[in-house]
């Protein structure tokens, strides 16, 4: 693999790079015939990230030389990220950087081009990997909001730092609200005063694209909406929201004609989350866990690692970026009746693509858990339905 | 129990920001009272706060385009309710480029007083942030408790100089020490002061001069030259000192030999007032 970056894309690089650091710690690298993927995937699985550069983006790109195999690498997000930790420096004295894999020394090559004939070269050391792919398919979500990266910016900013997780939703208006979700024990500790609520209310006008029904909301975590939003920001870009019922994934992409970004977040599932608790602030009672903190107790440890291989395993690298099939996939819906909705309990489970239906439940099984395992799927579908109502 | 108001001049929403910021320095939690002319931060007097008392006064009118309440009751014409202050500068750092703001009190699952702003944005479409500020409404058996603090006669009064300036050499002096002591006489010298088994460090300040009231005051038979002391915790000052973005347009120091301190500080409109106990 030889990647070769130049000019203002070194920073649109690092930018990826800091965002997916928000996220996991370990990074993985596949070059692909239609691109370098850069992904990762956060401990508790709950979300998962990837960038595709394609090659386009670059000056020079090399999936293999002739005596190499393809190769995938995962290195330590830490490492790699302290290659691009100074943007502003990338961004003022870097012209070129060039990413290699050296197969001899197993080394993952670096190489920072500088002003004045200054090179840094950084040898990283990484693991063979299997692809890592989390298997989701936007055009299966039945509600899409999409807005300028800047408005989504601005929208959060009211938010503190220290809040974990906000709730999206559309209300009456049709306006789209982020309000800060506080968990229920936050919200009652006896003798101390509640933590503020902030609620950001924004116009349909904002928005490119706003395609939900009133009373749909989804709760997810702002650290790595931020992550995604901060590099949408510095791109310029649109950013994409396509979700879909509380507990179900949620795919924030960016796209380009250079690069794309997918970055897929568990949403708490919520039994009670109903439409109207968006209009009045209501402090929902879930008695589930934040998707920031995973249900790893509700398995033994050694499923754990073999959810990892198998996620690892799986897929191998011709389909690791593939999805469904448009044909196959839902897209766009009608409001869901509960009817509908168990059969999305085990949604696109077409026959012959076995690995997708696998990862979904592999790569969300955790945070999902807490909801399906006790009862099963479909009641609790049923229930979240109600927010279609 | 009602209260609304409004805010949709740009100089008086700055305004109101900065005491909210200054407020939130100064106290964790407070009080507000609400009264039909004014506003009052309130903190008086409480062991968890080392017994440092704040009050601070902002006529209404001043900030308030739109101002309605409704007290308890017609004789009690007023609303005393707990808040962090923290909250309510931060709900206010939302507002830079507000339309308008308004404050009302709701009560929306909890006690709250909901700050909604309208945002300018570059489109012509409105975007409002509101946020929830939970608080504690204070029932009218406390309130007698909540009042102003009496100024205790003070043996010595004196201008305080320009506050940046007492702030970066009391910054200094935290390193070394947890105590300062402030020193005054009636002939217009303050000395702040820290002592340690190794150092003892005095800043001087002369010249500052003594408002005519307290001139005129028995303590005039005091001598001149003699100093009124009080000890205090350095951080209390400090927090005091930091909370001052804008110099006031008067600062008073009102010392009670070793007993308090006492500062009172008029801005264009507001005025503050603190006291520090002195430490036994």
């Amino acid at each position: 693999m030889k990647c070769l970056v130049t000019g203002g894309n070194v920073k649109v690089l690092g930018k990826a790079v800091h965002s997916l650091s928000r996220i996991g710690d370990e990074l993985y690298l596949e070059p692909l015939e239609d691109g370098l993927s850069l992904r990762t995937v956060n401990s508790s699985r709950s979300a998962y990230a990837c960038f595709l550069f394609a090659p386009l983006f670059f000056q020079q790109y090399q999936v293999a030389t002739p005596d190499q195999d393809p190769a995938r690498c995962k290195v330590l997000m830490k490492s790699f990220l302290s290659v691009f930790r100074s943007l502003a420096m990338l961004e003022k004295t870097v012209e070129k950087c060039c990413i290699s894999l050296n197969g001899r020394s197993s080394r993952l090559v670096v190489q920072l081009h500088c002003k004045y004939g200054v090179r840094k070269i950084h040898n990283l050391s990484f693991q063979d990997c299997e692809s890592l792919q989390a298997v989701f398919d936007p055009a299966s979500c039945s509600h899409v909001l999409r807005a300028p990266a800047r408005v989504l910016g601005e929208a959060v900013l009211p938010f503190p730092p220290a809040l974990a997780e906000v709730t999206l939703g559309v209300v009456r208006g049709p306006r789209v609200i982020l309000r800060s979700y506080l968990e229920e024990e936050e919200a009652v500790t006896a003798g101390v005063l509640r933590p503020m609520v902030t609620e950001m209310s924004l116009r349909e006008e904002d928005f490119q694209e706003l395609q939900a029904q009133e009373g749909v909301a989804i709760t997810f975590c702002l650290k790595e909406f931020r992550g995604l939003l901060s590099f949408a920001e510095s791109t310029n870009l649109s950013l994409s929201i396509h979700f879909d019922v509380p507990g179900r994934p949620a795919i924030f992409t960016v796209e380009d004609s250079l690069l794309d970004g997918h970055f897929v977040l568990a949403t708490l599932s919520e039994p009670d989350s109903q439409p109207q608790g968006l209009g009045t602030p209501q402090l929902p009672a879930p008695p589930l866990q934040a998707p920031s903190t995973p249900h790893l107790d509700d398995f033994t440890s050694d499923d754990i690692d073999s959810f990892m291989i198998a996620m690892e395993t799986t897929v191998g690298s011709d389909a690791s970026r593939a999805q469904l099939p448009p044909s196959l996939s839902p897209g766009p819906q009608p409001p869901c009746s509960p009817d509908s909705n168990s059969e999305e309990a085990e949604p696109s489970t077409v026959p012959g693509t076995p690995p997708p239906k696998k990862f979904r439940s592999l790569f969300f099984g955790s945070i999902l858990a807490p909801a399906y395992s006790p009862q099963g799927p479909s009641p609790v579908l049923a229930e979240d339905s109600e927010g279609e109502g | 129990m009602k209260f609304r108001a409004k805010i949709v001049d740009t100089a008086c929403l700055n305004n109101f920001t900065r005491v909210s910021n200054m407020i939130a320095k100064l106290a964790k939690t407070c009080t507000l009272r609400i009264s039909p002319d004014k506003l009052n931060f309130i903190l008086l007097d409480k062991v968890a706060n080392g017994g440092v008392s704040m009050w601070c006064e902002l006529e209404q009118e001043n900030f308030f385009n739109e101002f309605q309440m409704e007290g308890i009751s017609e004789e009690n014409n007023e609303i005393y309710i707990e808040l962090t202050p923290e909250n309510l500068s931060r709900a206010l750092k939302t507002a830079q480029n507000a339309r308008a703001l308004k404050v009302k009190l709701t009560n929306k699952h909890f006690p709250c007083l909901t700050i909604s702003i309208e945002l300018l944005s570059i489109s012509s479409s409105s975007r409002t942030v509101t946020h929830d500020i939970p608080i504690k409404v204070i029932p009218r058996k406390l309130w007698k408790d909540l009042q102003e603090p009496t100024v205790p006669e003070s043996d010595v009064s004196i201008y305080l100089p320009v506050l940046k300036t007492m702030k970066s050499v009391v910054e200094k002096m935290k390193n070394i020490s947890n105590h300062l002591i402030i020193e005054a006489n009636l002939n217009g010298e303050l000395n702040l002061k820290i002592e340690t088994e190794l150092v003892c460090v005095t800043t001087h300040f002369k010249d500052l001069g003594s408002p005519p009231l307290a001139s005129e005051s028995p303590s005039q038979s005091r001598n001149l030259e003699e100093m009124a002391e009080v000890r205090i915790d350095i951080r209390k000052f400090l927090q005091f000192l930091a909370g001052q973005q804008v110099n006031p347009t008067k600062a008073l120091c009102n010392i009670v030999n070793n007993r308090v301190v006492h500062f009172d500080l008029l801005h264009e409109d507001v005025s503050l007032q603190y006291f520090i106990p002195a430490l036994s």
